[in-house]
């Protein structure tokens, strides 16, 4: 009798050495893997880390006025909206103001490296997701995980394996950015009318002349989505990246918390918001802007 | 007119995981409600022998489900067949490389669809010029080309709108434009006019059939609707659960229709404006009075018949060579509706 209310109440459990021989075997492995192969992998990223040294280094070493008025012409070559324009300007200058110019130059450096890279990657995954079944099924979960497992547990392989600093800052961002732009690459072209399909195919489209005449323009709006959130995400991302090296306006936000610096905090929280705000503005009327035939005969 | 373009031969689809597997079950003459209780398949098209002319009109109709949409995209192959041949200029297209697939498709057959297919990105001139681009057509040449039959379809002007700016009718103007440009031999229409109203369709109808008078392409015409097969076909097929029941002659087939679900499909129509004097006339037989063309509808006849004199016509084709004759009585029961005997026990439905 007592042995059953026991086993009821208790969860059965592996013994404590065996767990704590099973964590060691773990960590151990991987800890060799990442001896054999780290500097290998470290190398393989190389190009990718002079990139982002070499485009902060720009950020930081151009003249402000140069900076904004390069932000604006982009905020305006994209949305074309003198609100959003203006906006930006007005952002960017309290930003200086406020001693926060050198730090928001590193996020944005490595926000656009990221999202260039997810965009990169993340587009031609989705257009192999659209065409195969079995690809999606088997990504989807994968995507999954990422969306969900807490950034700080991807964090340790990645430090193990790369050690603290820009790359695995720049790779723990792109993990966590790049599911959104893939999943709606990939629903954006199953979602295309088969109609239009058909009448590609009736015509004698070729399977390129398919993809970008007729699936990815009418994609579009879930790619430009994606492309939207894969941004938000990276800048959300910055905070959790500055825990392992990245520099940026997460640093002084994380230097807030452990030193309870409240409006330190508020400055430099509100200038990762405003940057998002931006971001978001101007690639979302970017997208618009792509589909013509969507407000009608009005040209520009 | 004898001139066969495109020959349909044994030809069977069979939807469901295994086709193959019960195709002779589908031979052996299975039905298709059989094959899909028993064998959880849907019979789609079976054993179709249709021959279809050079430079002529010719029907495929049904009601919904029989097969139509299916059966016509077998001829560029858009769906693969279950068995059988697909003839064009004496190449099988289901026998095709994909290359030769994608040139007969660019250069020999093209197509316009029951919702348009119209590509909602594209403007109307980029719509017409879009099988052209796809063959490889220089720009300006496309651009040209898609002004040309733009024009043609009667939509000038409107090349710089987008499709969700223009009506049903225009945008399958557009359609038949698109499928006009590529100077195709072979028009594959596949209920194209079936989404218009009726002032709207048969407006389309003339349009199709003017530009048939000067182009002589080969069309194949999908339709549910009897009045307009009668009005544009010059051959009709009629397809029932996806096999062939009757094909020929439009006139034929309203004096002698070989089944019930014909019967019905032919009960209601206007007599007076489809049957045609050359069916009905007496051959052989001059008298002295007026000539009318053997083309000439009933309804048309009527009243000049009943004109004259001899209460009789000469009925001559097109050359004025005299044919035979028509009497008022002749044209008076033509006109009314054959009784017909249909036991409601076995109808189709
Ligand atoms: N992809 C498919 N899978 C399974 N069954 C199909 C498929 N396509 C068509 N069918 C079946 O084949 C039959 C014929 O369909 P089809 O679309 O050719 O009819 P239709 O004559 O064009 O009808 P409608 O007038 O409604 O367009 C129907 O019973 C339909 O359910
Ligand atoms: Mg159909």
């Amino acid at each position: 009798m007592d042995w059953l209310i026991n086993f009821l109440t208790e969860f059965p459990q592996m013994s404590r050495q065996g767990l704590r021989d099973m964590k060691k075997m773990i960590d151990g492995s991987y800890r060799e893997f990442s001896r054999e192969y780290g500097e290998a992998i470290e190398s393989f990223f190389d190009p990718l880390l002079w990139f982002l040294v070499k485009f902060e280094e720009l950020l930081q070493i151009t003249p402000w006025p140069v900076v904004i008025l390069v932000v604006a012409g982009l905020a305006w070559w994209g949305a074309r909206s003198w609100t959003i324009v203006i906006g930006s300007i007005v952002s960017f200058l309290l930003i200086g103001w406020f001693g926060m110019w050198e730090d928001t130059m590193s996020t944005l450096a490595i926000v656009s490296v990221s999202t260039f890279i997810c965009i990169a990657l993340g587009i031609p995954l989705g257009i192999l997701m659209a065409r195969s079944d079995r690809l999606q099924s088997m990504v989807t979960p994968v995507l999954d995980i990422m969306q969900t497992i807490p950034a700080f547990v991807y964090l340790i392989p990645v430090v193990m394996l790369l050690g603290i600093g820009k790359v695995p800052g720049l790779l723990s961002v792109c993990i966590y950015a790049i599911p959104p732009i893939v999943r709606l690459t990939n629903l954006g072209i199953r979602l295309v009318e088969k109609e239009a399909l058909e009448a590609a195919d009736a015509f004698g489209a070729s399977y390129k002349q398919r993809l970008f005449g007729v699936q990815i323009p009418l994609a579009l709006p879930n790619i430009f989505a994606g492309v939207n959130q894969t941004i938000m995400m990276a800048l959300s991302m910055v905070v959790i990246a500055s825990m392992i090296g990245v520099a940026g306006l997460g640093v002084p936000v994380l230097k807030s918390i452990s030193n309870q610096y409240l409006a330190l905090g508020m400055m430099n929280g509100l200038a990762i918001v405003v940057l998002a705000i931006i971001f978001d503005r101007v690639s979302q009327s970017f997208g618009l802007r792509l589909q013509k035939h969507r407000h009608g005969a009005q040209h520009d | 007119m004898t001139d066969i373009k495109i020959k349909i031969e044994n030809l069977y689809k069979i939807f469901g995981p295994k086709p193959k597997s019960v195709l002779q079950r589908v031979k052996d003459g299975m039905s298709k409600q059989d094959l899909l209780e028993q064998h959880g398949h849907v019979l789609g098209l079976k054993d179709i022998n249709i021959d279809i002319p050079a430079q002529g009109i010719s029907v495929i109709m049904g009601l919904s489900g029989s097969g139509k949409s299916t059966l016509i995209r077998h001829i560029n192959r858009l769906i693969e067949p279950t068995a059988g041949k697909m003839i064009v200029d004496g190449d099988d297209v289901l026998a095709m490389s994909k290359n030769k697939l994608i040139d007969f498709r660019r250069h020999k057959a093209s197509m316009v669809f029951q919702k348009f297919g119209l590509h909602v990105h594209r403007t109307v001139a980029e719509n017409v010029a879009y099988g052209l681009v796809v063959q490889g057509t220089p720009l300006k040449k496309a651009k040209e080309q898609s002004h040309k039959w733009l024009d043609r379809v009667g939509l000038a002007g409107f090349e710089e709108h987008y499709p969700s700016q223009l009506s049903g009718g225009m945008q399958q103007r557009v359609g038949l434009a698109r499928a006009l440009a590529t100077d195709a031999e072979i028009l594959l229409m596949d209920e194209a006019f079936s989404a218009l109203d009726p002032l709207i369709r048969t407006d389309m109808q003339d349009v199709l059939l003017d530009l048939q008078e000067e182009l002589h392409k080969t069309i194949v015409f999908i339709t549910h609707d009897l009045d307009e097969a009668l009005r544009i076909g010059d051959t009709i097929a009629i397809l029932r659960d996806g096999a062939v029941i009757q094909q020929g002659d439009p006139q034929d087939i309203i004096m002698h229709p070989n089944d019930d679900y014909i019967v019905d499909f032919i009960q209601d129509i206007n007599r007076g404006r489809v049957i045609r004097l050359r069916t009905l006339m007496s051959e052989g037989t001059a008298i002295n009075g007026l000539a009318l063309n053997q083309n000439m509808v009933l309804e048309e006849a009527l009243p000049l018949v009943a004109d004259t004199a001899e209460k009789a016509c000469n009925v001559v084709d097109d050359a004025n060579n005299i044919l035979g004759s028509i009497d008022l009585n002749q044209v008076i029961t033509g006109l009314a509706r054959p009784k017909v005997e249909t036991n409601p026990e076995n109808r189709y439905r």
